[in-house]
């Protein structure tokens, strides 16, 4: 059944984008990933304009996320006064990071810098949580000797402690702001929600558990994808309703399964399949680099560089 | 005295004085988009009048051009640097139709002379625009809306259709422009050209309407003109289907 999207001014199938939405959906459940890095390819592939691509995502992952949170807080997986001191962080960061993309557009080449950075950001976080899930499977499979390890490294020594409860966290706020800068930063720049790099870093960095870190990640998503949709669609005009209702059906739906995925399985288990995802999409990213693409020229609107 | 020489000139140039005419009509002016737009097809029908039937002129060729709304574009060149495909080059089009079909009885290059063809500007590569820069010749130019016209052409977008328009017995044509789904709203302005040895004898100018219609207008008005409700609006829509989807999973105990 083809679909005439008003804003994007293109025709689609409406199955397919509910199949998308879907699939989608269910990674963000399971992982706490927003799914943008994966949404933006395939729309690009069918035909929406990048802008509308861009802008459109953001309000689907509002909905998906929103579903997804609704489901953790059930289980209550939710950390939300971290989910808030993070997104405090990811505001600055985003402010930040939308003036630096303009800094570096006008020294040119900043497609090649972020596309360097992506493929080496995401190689580096996917192999060393491969390696680490990895090993801890392993260690759960031989001695049942699990030590219970508490590491008292920096993040312990910094002041202004604060109790995160539903993690079982007394640290300093500082830590979590900066990691909420930082992704906030990366966001502005790639244009992608920083799920998949917020939960390594939640993980590892703040030390948080693996179980509360979905859920937390997707609460803060709402927030920073809320504000996206809000901005593109009074600067813009490049939300468009009609592929949104599409894709969040599908969205909505898969979050609800996914998150029902993701509480069946162990930590190392989720933490070893977002790896996994994590260098799957590094790899890709690689391959459009290194491979000569069929098509040297490309279409862009507007008439700026 | 006059009269007479009138009457003189109009012997020595007949292809002037009894100047062919070409009349046509289209299959539906208004195209109009609703929700399940698929596409349309537009039949373009007419018929050349008066004029000498001599075989001492040769014979009338026929061709048609339709244009979508302008835009400006920029069409970006990948390359190798440091190992990697990115892009390293662009070229800003200023003008670029967003559609552009142009169908002929005949090869254009021999139906339409190339100073005609400046003159009216027929032939895809004149109807897009692009000023060249510091950085790039009019050669360096070209590669780039060569490759705006091969990429919209693929999406079915620009149409060159050589001998698509069939003319019978110098006097009646008729044609289908197959007008694809991805159009963008505005108004298609089309040119009929009748054409003897590559020189323009008649032509005729009229428009195709092509606009949004019912849901589709009513989320474009609201995006474009109250853009802060629009975007609260899609907020709300979102939050609520994914309140929804909770509420009827937690239901359903799945």
């Amino acid at each position: 059944m083809q679909i005439y999207l008003p804003i994007a001014e293109v025709s689609v199938n409406a199955f397919l984008l509910l199949g998308l939405g879907g699939l989608v959906g269910i990674l963000s459940g399971m992982f706490g990933v927003g799914g943008g890095f994966l949404m933006t390819p395939l729309l690009f592939f069918i035909g929406i304009p990048p802008a509308v691509a861009v802008a459109t995502e953001a309000n689907q992952i509002v909905a998906s996320s929103f579903s997804g949170v609704l489901a953790h807080l059930r289980r209550k997986t939710v950390d939300l006064k971290m989910g808030t001191v993070l997104l405090v962080g990811g505001l600055a960061g985003a402010a930040l990071g939308v003036q630096l993309f303009a800094a570096l557009r006008e020294m040119g080449q900043v497609d090649l810098l972020v596309k360097l950075c992506y493929v080496v950001f995401l190689g580096i976080i996917g192999g060393l949580m491969f390696f680490e899930s990895l090993k801890a499977i392993r260690r759960a499979k031989g001695a049942q000797t699990a030590p219970a390890r508490k590491k008292h490294g920096l993040v312990h020594a910094l002041p202004l402690k604060m109790k995160f409860r539903t993690s079982g966290l007394y640290i300093s706020v500082i830590p979590p702001l900066i990691v909420g800068v930082f992704v906030g930063i990366l966001a502005a720049i790639m244009g992608v929600g920083g799920g998949f790099i917020m939960v390594p870093a939640m993980i590892y960095l703040l030390g948080m558990p693996t179980k509360v870190v979905v859920g937390t990640s997707l609460f803060q998503i709402i927030f920073v994808t809320g504000f996206t949709t809000l901005m593109h669609a009074t600067t813009n005009y490049t939300v468009d309703m009609a592929l949104a209702v599409l894709l969040l059906v599908g969205g909505v739906v898969g979050a609800q399964i996914g998150t029902r995925i993701g509480a069946r399985l162990q930590a190392e288990q989720l933490r070893i399949l977002l790896s996994i995802m994590v260098l799957a999409v590094c790899f890709k990213l690689a391959l459009d680099l290194l491979i000569m693409p069929s098509e040297l020229y490309s279409i862009g609107t507007g008439g700026g560089h | 005295m006059i009269r007479a020489l009138i009457l003189l000139l109009a012997l020595c140039l007949p292809s002037v004085a009894q100047a062919q005419k070409v009349v046509a009509d289209l299959s539906q002016r208004n195209v109009e988009i609703t929700a399940n737009f698929d596409g349309s097809d537009i039949l373009i029908y007419g018929a050349i009048k008066g004029g000498p039937e001599d075989a001492d002129f040769g014979p009338l060729d026929v061709i048609i051009a339709i244009k979508g709304p302008n835009d400006a574009v920029t069409v970006r060149k990948k390359s190798r640097r440091f190992g990697i495909w990115v892009n390293t080059d662009a070229v800003k089009v200023a003008r670029a139709p967003s559609f552009y079909a142009v169908a002929s009885t005949g090869p254009l290059d021999e139906v339409l002379s190339t100073q005609e063809d400046i003159r009216f500007q027929v032939s895809m590569e004149r109807a897009i625009y692009a000023v060249g820069d510091a950085e790039h010749d009019a050669e360096g130019t070209r590669a780039f809306t060569d490759a705006l016209i091969r990429l919209r052409s693929k999406n079915n977008l620009y149409q060159q259709l050589d001998g698509s328009i069939r003319l019978f017995d110098q006097a009646l044509f008729s044609t289908t422009i197959d007008l694809p789904a991805n159009l963008v709203e505005g108004v298609y302005p089309m040119r009929i050209f009748l054409t003897r040895d590559g020189q323009v004898v008649s032509r005729l100018a009229t428009f195709i309407d092509v606009r949004k219609v019912g849901l589709e207008r009513w989320i474009y008005d609201l995006a474009h003109e109250k853009p802060l409700i629009y975007g609260i609006l899609s907020l709300i829509i979102a939050i609520s289907a994914g309140w929804l989807a909770s509420a009827v999973f937690r239901y359903i105990r799945f």
